[in-house]
């Protein structure tokens, strides 16, 4: 396998000083009056991987889009590498930041969709090399060469001139993944990548987030695969109804559930 | 085990030759059919109004070759108008700006409601509103006036409005404006088919607003604004037969008219305009496959014929709506 750097500085120099790479305080998110997110507390240190367990309609996906501010949250703070999301604190007081400045932001967060949404018009290649190209960081060459490294560090190496509709779901889901790295991202959101793939399609995507995180990627994952969760986690968070109900090592909260409700939780899934 | 050799080991059953049902009613449909297209072919050679000779030599001359020339001009300046200014529109209409989105709104009401011919007839007599046409200060008078000074004026650069508004100028305006208000319409409708996760996807790769319309959204939209558009330009090309009426005279149907008029031969002349628009139409339908077939890249076989059949419904639908224009 090519060796290919995805992380500018993975871990130990990435973050500004105390090593947390998210830190979320009192997060609070409402669609109209229905309140979603109930002030969330979080954190995440830097080469971490976080999973984010919870019934359907916990508010996970809300929470996961919050941090790269496709949701505006209603009260509380994201901080992503020691700056606040979305927002510049002047004068104790918040400024809204310029769609500009939010794209910057967006670009050191890498996101994985459980729909994959890949772009449908242009190939495996032309997806992954498509933002580092427009984001002026990369030249068409160099962009390219990068993004064949990357399908190939994804098992993709021969599937470069494909669309997507031509790709099975677990194949787009990896190229979805290279995509993401491709802007060199200090942080990965993952929500439900593997929820939309057929069984047999699992293994292989799961396959790629591990190498990622034994790579010292920091990644929040949001999944239902309690296999991956004991096994790559450093840390599970359990979510219901808008708040964290319990949190802690994988191995401990997955064994031994203290809250009734992860409890109920678990024996679902398991 | 033995039911397993058995299936095996039995002879393949003779293919099946039955006797085919028999379909009476389409041979009764092709002779009524048959003699229907004798009837008009017969019509067509004997009946002398026809006058085909005259008609050949009439429809291939110079005035009538200029003609063409700016019909095709007209469709092809009207529609680059009417798509620019429909892409604009349609952006407006789904900005978050309520002002941007009231001015879209009265725009696309305005052109929709009023006809082509009268727009077109309105704009060729816009001269009365203003002798000249000049680019400034606005208001610059008035503000002179608020400062004591009189006659004040701030203007650039103008021209006499006959000079600008000449026939082919304001049909081309009156056409392009108006195919504007339908364009945006369509438009909206291609980027609004486009599913939502695209532009979250591509925000999440932290790409632009204006990058995200220009390499995701408009690329995916065009599947959807293709087939209509190519409708349109096909109905483009027959509207721009109203600009006769502004008068304009660089013009298929008028310089057709004026031979028929002068000649008193005026059916040989309106069946070579049938002639002329059937080719050309049929030009800008092998285009408009084209077209699609390369819009439809990466979305397979079953969504190319998805196109296909929406390009058909539209056609459909859009005589319809042309009668109203
Ligand atoms: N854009 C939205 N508008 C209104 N309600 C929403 C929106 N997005 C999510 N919700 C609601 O917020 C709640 C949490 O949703 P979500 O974050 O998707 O939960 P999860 O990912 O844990 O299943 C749900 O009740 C959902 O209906
Ligand atoms: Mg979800």
């Amino acid at each position: 396998m090519t060796q290919v750097t995805t992380t500018p500085a993975a871990g130990a120099a990435g973050t500004a000083g105390d090593g947390v790479m998210v830190r979320a305080e009192q997060v609070h998110k409402s669609f109209g009056p229905v309140e979603v997110l109930k002030g969330i507390d979080l954190e995440v240190r830097s080469g971490e991987v976080c999973c984010l367990l919870g019934p359907s309609g916990s508010g996970k996906s809300t929470f996961l889009r919050c941090i790269n501010h496709l949701e505006k949250i209603n009260a509380g703070r994201i901080r992503v590498d020691g700056d606040l999301i979305g927002y510049r604190e002047r004068g104790g007081k918040l400024h809204e930041m310029r769609e500009k400045e939010i794209a910057a932001q967006r670009r050191a967060i890498g996101m994985v969709f459980q729909r994959f949404n890949l772009f449908p018009h242009m190939t495996a290649l032309q997806n992954v090399a498509e933002a580092p190209v427009l984001t002026g960081r990369e030249r068409k060459g160099a962009a390219r060469d990068r993004a064949a490294a990357l399908l190939q560090r994804v098992g993709l190496g021969d599937k470069l001139g494909n669309y997507p509709g031509q790709l099975s779901g677990g194949q787009q889901q990896r190229v979805a993944i290279a995509r993401a790295l491709a802007m060199q991202p200090k942080l990965m959101l993952f929500d439900e990548p593997t929820s939309a793939l057929d069984p047999e399609l699992v293994g292989e995507v799961l396959d790629v987030m591990k190498d990622l995180a034994r790579d010292g990627m920091t990644m929040i994952v949001v999944t239902h695969e309690i296999g991956f969760a004991r096994e790559v986690g450093d840390s599970l968070v359990f979510m219901d109804d808008g708040v964290v109900v319990e949190s802690g090592p994988p191995r401990e909260v997955i064994a031994n559930p203290r809250h009734d409700r992860t409890k109920a939780f678990l024996a679902k899934v398991l | 085990m033995s039911l397993e050799t058995d299936t095996t080991e039995r002879a393949r059953p003779e293919p099946i030759q039955a006797v085919p049902v028999r379909h009476p009613g389409r041979w009764v449909a092709v002779a009524v059919i048959g003699v229907l297209v004798a009837m008009f072919v017969h019509l067509l050679v004997t009946n002398k109004a026809f006058n085909w000779a005259f008609m050949v030599d009439e429809m291939f001359r110079p005035p009538i070759m200029e003609g063409l020339r700016g019909t095709l001009a007209l469709t092809v300046l009207a529609m680059v108008i009417g798509v620019s200014l429909g892409v604009v529109v349609a952006i407006m209409r789904l900005s978050e700006n309520p002002i941007l989105r009231g001015v879209s709104w009265a725009y696309t009401w305005f052109f929709r409601a009023v006809p082509r011919l009268v727009l077109a007839i309105l704009f060729g007599n816009l001269g009365i509103l203003w002798a000249r046409i000049e680019f400034g200060l606005p208001f610059d008078r008035q503000i002179g006036a608020l400062f004591g000074v009189d006659d004040f004026e701030a203007r650039l650069f103008g021209f006499s409005a006959l000079e600008i508004l000449t026939g082919f100028v304001a049909g081309m305006l009156a056409l392009g404006l108006s195919e504007a208000a339908y364009m945006a319409e369509i438009v909206r409708a291609g980027i609004q088919s486009v599913d939502e996760g695209q532009t979250e996807a591509a925000q999440a790769l932290g790409l632009s607003r204006t990058q995200i319309l220009r390499r995701i959204v408009l690329p995916q939209a065009m599947r959807v604004i293709i087939p209509p558009t190519g409708n349109e330009t096909i109905a483009m090309l027959k509207d721009t037969s109203l600009v006769a009426f502004v008068p304009v005279s660089t013009e298929l149907f008028f310089q057709l008219k004026a031979v028929g008029n002068r000649t008193f031969q005026v059916f040989p002349m309106y069946v070579a305009a049938c002639l002329w628009y059937l080719l050309l139409t049929s030009v800008l339908l092998v285009g408009q496959y084209y077209l699609e077939r390369h819009f439809s890249k990466g979305f397979g076989k079953s969504a190319q014929a998805k196109i296909r059949l929406r390009g058909i419904t539209a056609e459909a639908g859009g005589s319809a709506s042309e009668a109203g224009r």
